[in-house]
């Protein structure tokens, strides 16, 4: 079909005269900004209720939103709280920098509406909102006194070592559990969590029983203050969490009694996982079994000899006798081996092991010395006519890449959660012991990919991206970068990201 | 000279009135103000005809004419139509046509020479506009509007059109009706022209919202200020007499 090209004409101004192409009021948009104000009857002037304490923002009527100056969040905040907005259509919003401690914050938006027979104008105004200072309910109470808890938790592990308490906060944080706690206080063997709400204790609560094997929690009650007229009691409550002793890595010996329940298995077995179930395995036959929380405690094992008693031997030769088998997603496969201690070379020892498919001749390996270990446990002496293995292998060690990498930070950092340590004498920990603890963990999460699998971690920063490339190259059980999706900032380091990709 | 006034406060002037060459429809309204202004200004030169059209006070947007005559639409009454002819002089023929579209003054818009018309109307409409309005008629649409009579505003000396007009349409029309054309709005941005405004070769009336600016472009497009009923006789005369001598 044939249109004319259409020219369009101009008209003059109704108002002040001057040529303008036509519009739907013919009235250039000077004069109709004058007529016309489309910002009548929308907010200039706002106040918000801010608490300088947590930085949050009163949604009324109770909800407080926790944002930073100049984030979305408190721009979403700031237009929500606008009257009449839904007469107009936004088209942009921005902030307008303004001291911070001038508890002004300002907000420039741009409007259309419909102004005079149909003609759209859109017009910038700028929306000042006065902050109140006045501090949310959780922090009146937290400022009126600290200690002032209604739930406590407290979470113990009786073992030597705070590697479960790595683990577990690593946990704690990814699933933003420990948000709502008032106070975390380190303890000796253990951690106590401090809630202002009792129904909170008890999530977290639930919380832990999905991820370790706890005992039944128990549950105290203490009578705070007490009303009769109006029937109102106050209480505080306890809840103790006991974890299981029994950690990764640990050689366990089955009293008769468990051991004949779970058909025979073992006694000696290796702990070789330990969420919510605990995962026995025999490392002589590769039978294993898988031990509910409720199961353990009724049943009631101690460890035979714990992951801080491995002993590193070295591998002199491996014969694999059977096939890999997997069990909880980890590949097994039954060897003998001839393995020495590498303090005492001269002596070796013939060991059937459960890591023929990881080991060669050359490596070494971290395992127990039974041969040389001086064991008084009550269960093994029930045993009649038991012969004891002289070496159970748990691992391959790894010690000799670490020395090569020593001294240069790790790509990747984990988050912490802010504990206050308990001061008293009995509880105080050994800051060096937990360090080196703490490097321990570290070095098993960036070899056992298992481990990695529900924790978060972080781009380093500090760390140069030169010496990222040289590390990095054929070790493939170390973190990978792509693991570290939470944070992940693109922006300032995108870079590295590509030279992360070329490799 | 283009006077404002209003109707009844409302601005709409060309829908209560019709003003030709030769005669001037006003409606019958509840007070003489509005009749006045006319009478004021048209007194002596035309006849002022108070009238309605089918019963209704909107007879500028019902009827259609020039001065060699008057059409009406199908629902104008024999005393309406008795009383037009009566009243207007008697060379201008009044004519009831059958057409369905009734508003003729909305479908029909024309100066003394040539008519522009909604392209719809029927093709005997069309030779009864060219018969009774002795005019050339178009079939046209203004700016994409086919309400050619609601959106346009022509005398014999100038012509305001809808502000939508595009330059090549404005340069059409004009060649079409003789007459130089401009694009503009009366009562303060109003795009219906014709109903804001009814216009003759030396006068104009106007709705009241009708700004400074709009007027000046009214008088200037319509050559009104220099225009009287006798000026254009004068300047007859000295045109004839310059070829005279």
């Amino acid at each position: 079909m044939f249109w004319p090209q259409q020219t369009v004409g101009s008209v003059l101004c109704c108002m002040c005269g001057i040529p303008m192409e036509p519009n739907a009021a013919n009235m250039c948009i000077k004069c109709l900004r004058s007529r016309v104000d489309i910002t009548e009857g929308l907010q200039k002037h706002v106040t918000i209720i801010h608490c300088p304490e947590c930085n949050s923002y009163l949604q009324p009527s109770k909800t407080w939103i926790k944002s930073e100056l100049e984030s979305n969040e408190l721009l979403i905040f700031c237009i929500n709280r606008l009257k009449n907005m839904n007469k107009v259509r936004l088209v942009h919003a921005q902030f307008i920098w303004t001291e911070p401690h001038s508890k002004r914050i300002k907000v420039k938006l741009r409007i259309r509406k419909e102004a005079l027979n149909g003609a759209i104008l859109e017009q910038p105004y700028i929306v000042e909102y006065t902050r109140h200072e006045h501090m949310c309910e959780s922090c009146i109470r937290v400022q009126a006194n600290p200690d002032q808890w209604v739930a406590s938790v407290q979470v113990r592990q009786l073992v030597p070592h705070r590697r479960t308490f790595f683990f577990l906060e690593q946990l704690i944080l990814k699933h933003g559990q420990a948000e709502r706690a008032i106070n975390i206080k380190q303890m000796d063997r253990g951690i106590d969590f401090f809630f202002g709400n009792d129904s909170h204790a008890r999530q977290f609560v639930a919380f832990l029983r999905l991820v370790v094997p706890v005992d039944r929690p128990r549950n105290a009650e203490q009578l705070v203050s007490h009303d009769p007229k109006s029937n109102i009691d106050n209480h505080k409550h306890t809840y103790s969490v006991k974890i299981c002793p029994i950690c990764r890595e640990d050689l366990i010996c089955l009293p008769p009694k468990v051991s004949n329940k779970l058909g025979n298995l073992g006694p000696l077995v290796l702990c070789m996982k330990v969420s919510k179930d605990i995962l026995l395995v025999d490392p002589f036959t590769l039978r294993s079994h898988s031990l509910g929380a409720d199961e353990y405690w009724e049943l009631g094992f101690k460890p035979l000899l714990t992951s801080r008693q491995l002993v590193e031997y070295l591998v002199f030769n491996v014969e694999v006798e059977g096939p890999k088998i997997t069990i909880g997603k980890k590949d097994y496969c039954l060897a003998s081996a001839e393995v020495a201690r590498v303090s005492d070379v001269g002596k070796t020892f013939m060991v059937r092991t459960h890591l023929g498919h990881l080991l060669e001749p050359g490596h070494t390996a971290l395992g127990y010395d039974l041969y040389g270990a001086n064991i008084n446990d009550p269960e093994l002496e029930r045993y009649k006519g038991l012969v004891l293995p002289d070496v159970v292998l748990i691992k391959r060690s790894y010690e000799e890449e670490h020395k090569k990498i020593h001294g240069k930070p790790r790509p990747w950092k984990l988050k912490n959660m802010k504990m206050e340590v308990d001061s008293s004498s009995k509880g105080k920990i050994d800051e060096e012991k937990k360090n080196t603890e703490y490097e321990e963990f570290l070095r098993d999460l960036e070899v056992d990919p298992e481990l990695r699998f529900d924790i978060s971690f972080y781009r380093n920063k500090e760390r140069a991206p030169s010496e990222m490339a040289s590390t990095e190259e054929d070790d493939d059980e170390a973190v990978e970068l792509e693991d570290l999706l939470a944070e992940l900032k693109l922006k300032d380091g995108e870079e590295n990201d590509n030279s992360d990709m070329a490799e | 000279m283009a006077t404002r006034i209003q109707f009844e406060n409302c601005c709409e002037v060309g829908v209560f009135s019709k003003l030709t060459n030769a005669y001037c429809l006003v409606a019958i309204g509840g007070s003489e103000h509005f009749y006045s202004a006319f009478e004021a200004e048209l007194t002596d030169v035309i006849p002022v005809v108070k009238t309605s059209i089918a019963g209704t006070r909107i007879i500028g947007r019902l009827c259609a004419g020039n001065k060699k005559g008057l059409l009406l639409p199908h629902t104008t009454t024999d005393q309406e139509l008795q009383h037009l002819r009566n009243s207007l002089p008697d060379h201008v023929v009044v004519q009831r046509i059958e057409e369905r579209l009734s508003a003729l003054g909305n479908c029909i818009t024309c100066n003394d020479h040539v008519a522009l018309a909604h392209p719809d109307l029927d093709k005997d409409t069309e030779e009864m506009i060219a018969d009774v309005l002795g005019v050339e008629v178009f079939r046209q649409t203004i700016a994409g509007n086919i309400l050619v009579g609601s959106f346009c505003a022509f005398s014999n000396r100038g012509g305001l059109v809808h502000p939508h007009t595009s330059i090549e349409d404005l340069d059409e029309l004009s060649t079409l009706l003789q007459v130089p054309l401009v694009a503009g709005t009366v009562n303060r941005g109003s795009e219906v022209i014709a109903a804001g405004l009814t216009v003759n070769d030396w006068t104009a009336f106007c709705g009241s919202d009708t700004t400074a600016t709009e007027l000046s472009v009214i008088e200037s497009v319509f050559k009104l200020r220099e225009a009287q009923p006798n000026a254009i006789v004068d300047d007859m005369r000295k045109s004839l007499i310059d070829s005279y001598i």
